[in-house]
């Protein structure tokens, strides 16, 4: 459960008269358990490519294939954890982590309360789970988001920049507390990031993306050894994947530079879009 | 955040304290102060007798008048006398029959057109133009269709109150934040679960907003409605004290509504602090 295999796919919005192509004959296999990173320049596809996995939008040519169906839009096999934290402000912590569980489509799929716990305990956050979001600092704000996703147990993890919004302290500490995470349950992993370390440290593959059009540049097996320590930062090997991959991502930044601005995808949608 | 908290207990612990006996007095000072001049003034200008006492009576005629309209016990207020808790409770009634349809209907056709664009090409262009049709302008209408008495009343309170209930619905599910809607349609939310718990709750801080103002209006309405529409209620109390020249009863049934129109104004406000206790931690409500 949980291998992914898009074909082929290219993505095209209409912005007024001209459509932009967001991403151009994309081509990428996720195994089953494995943690690939998406990553490069703002701009290159790799957010779009995110929410074509997860379904919310639906590729204009080309396939998108987990576990042997085609993709016909969102679902709770693929759960999503957004950058911009998706928890309710009216519910508390504990609410918004039963919040799937309690959804008709997921009835059945284990005691709510006891999933509850174990994710409050898990994510550290059993004081503070009659608090509501607005309560909670960043890093717990995100923690209750993934522990809200994770609850409903799917089999693949999309994750667009999900500690895009952090401090950089608190962000290499979500960055271990993930890792954990993962190696407890082996899910497979798809994570957005224009952080180029991050992208290093967490991944089995990263993925180094390239704008206008967004295409793949490179794919990178990542052969630090498990578990990943804080430490290996500093090491030679890393040192060297990060060269490498800072010299594809940094051209591409300053190539972005000089084209005039487009719209960029995730600005363009609307509650209209999606509610037709 | 946790800190914050903390500190604010602390304070408003530190407020009850004794020594701190001068800070609650300047706040109820604080309260008093405005009013306390304004009806002060208003003696003091009616005793000097700058306008005649009939035509602007002192408050303390008023106060005694509308003691007698409530009680009956006086008879100052002579036809009057005794008969304010019939008007009161005439316009309460009218207020409430009104506001409940015109907010129904206005929060349903708010939802349709937040959440359809069809809806919104069908329904919307109709509802702009009528928006701006002041209700007053659908008196003549209302009494040729509905005749005097409490129909036309109640028709044009509620059509005043369907605007705001309705175009503040509409704007609530249009700000919805789109990851919230997002992630609950990834958890698998079917449509009636989107709606009534992402949709509706999200919403509900707008939806509020437009029942308060669909309930000042409401008053507004129905004062017109009873000075031309209707034999009883405060509105009519004022227009007939003003033919028979009692200025007193006037002012006192203007304060009268007033006052109504303040405690059902608090009702929507402490409904709307029991729904929206979330609301208030991330906007500028606080301490200032």
């Amino acid at each position: 459960m949980g291998s992914i295999s898009i074909t082929s796919v290219t993505k095209r919005f209409q912005a007024g008269d001209s459509a932009v192509t967001a991403l151009d004959d994309v081509n990428v296999t996720v195994q089953e358990k494995e943690f690939v990173t998406l990553v490069g320049a703002s701009g290159c596809g790799k957010s779009t490519l995110l929410n074509l996995i997860a379904g919310f939008e639906m590729p204009t040519v080309g396939q998108i294939v987990v576990d042997g169906q085609s993709v016909k839009g969102p679902g709770p096999d693929r759960g999503v954890v957004f950058q911009q934290t998706a928890l309710f402000p009216w519910l508390s912590v504990e609410d918004n982590i039963a919040f799937g569980l309690s959804l008709r489509a997921n009835r059945g799929k284990g005691d709510r309360q006891h999933v509850v716990e174990r994710m409050l305990q898990r994510t550290g956050l059993s004081a503070f789970r009659n608090r509501r979001p607005a309560e909670l600092s960043g890093g717990m704000r995100q923690r209750a988001a993934i522990a809200s996703v994770l609850a409903i147990n799917p089999s693949i993890l999309l994750m667009d920049e999900p500690f895009g919004a952090l401090d950089s302290l608190t962000r290499s500490l979500m960055q271990d507390f993930l890792l954990e995470i993962w190696e407890e349950q082996r899910k497979t992993v798809v994570l957005v990031t224009h952080d180029i370390d991050e992208a290093i440290y967490l991944a089995d593959k990263a993925v180094v993306m390239t704008a206008h059009p967004g295409r793949i540049r490179e794919v990178i097996e990542i052969n630090l050894p498990r578990p990943r320590r804080y430490e290996m930062r500093s090491e030679s090997a890393f040192i060297k994947l990060r060269d490498h991959v800072t010299a594809f991502v940094r051209t591409e930044a300053m190539k972005g530079t000089t084209p005039p601005t487009r719209p960029s995808t995730e600005e363009r949608e609307s509650m209209e879009h999606v509610v037709h | 955040m946790l800190q914050q908290t903390k500190s604010a207990e602390f304070q408003s612990s530190a407020v009850t304290k004794p020594g701190n006996q001068w800070r609650r007095t300047s706040k109820v000072l604080q309260y008093v102060i405005f009013p306390g001049t304004i009806i002060l003034l208003w003696q003091i200008f009616s005793v000097i007798g700058f306008v005649r006492r009939n035509v602007f009576p002192p408050p303390t005629e008023v106060l005694s008048v509308w003691y007698d309209l409530i009680t009956g016990a006086t008879d100052i207020a002579g036809r009057y006398s005794g008969t304010w808790l019939d008007h009161a409770w005439a316009s309460t009634w009218r207020v409430f029959a009104g506001f409940s349809w015109g907010v129904a209907l206005g929060i349903f056709v708010g939802l349709l057109i937040g959440l359809s664009k069809v809806m919104e090409r069908v329904l919307d262009p109709t509802i702009q133009v009528f928006r701006n049709i002041p209700v007053t302008a659908w008196v003549p209408l209302s009494l040729i269709f509905f005749g005097i008495g409490n129909a036309p009343a109640v028709f044009m309170i509620g059509l005043g109150a369907f605007f705001p209930a309705a175009i503040n619905t509409t704007h609530g599910v249009r700000q919805i934040n789109i990851t919230l809607y997002k992630a609950a349609k990834m958890m698998g939310a079917n449509d009636q679960e989107l709606l009534s718990r992402v949709i509706l709750p999200a919403a509900l801080p707008s939806i509020l907003t437009g029942v308060r103002l669909s309930m000042g209006i409401a008053w507004v309405l129905v004062v017109v409605a009873e000075i031309l529409a209707v034999r009883s209620g405060l509105g009519y109390l004022l227009n007939d004290a003003y033919l028979f020249y009692r200025n007193d009863v006037v002012i006192a049934a203007m304060l009268s509504i007033g006052l109504l129109g303040f405690l059902s104004d608090r009702l929507v406000v402490i409904v709307r602090d029991i729904v929206l206790t979330w609301n208030e931690k991330e906007t500028f409500g606080g301490e200032h």
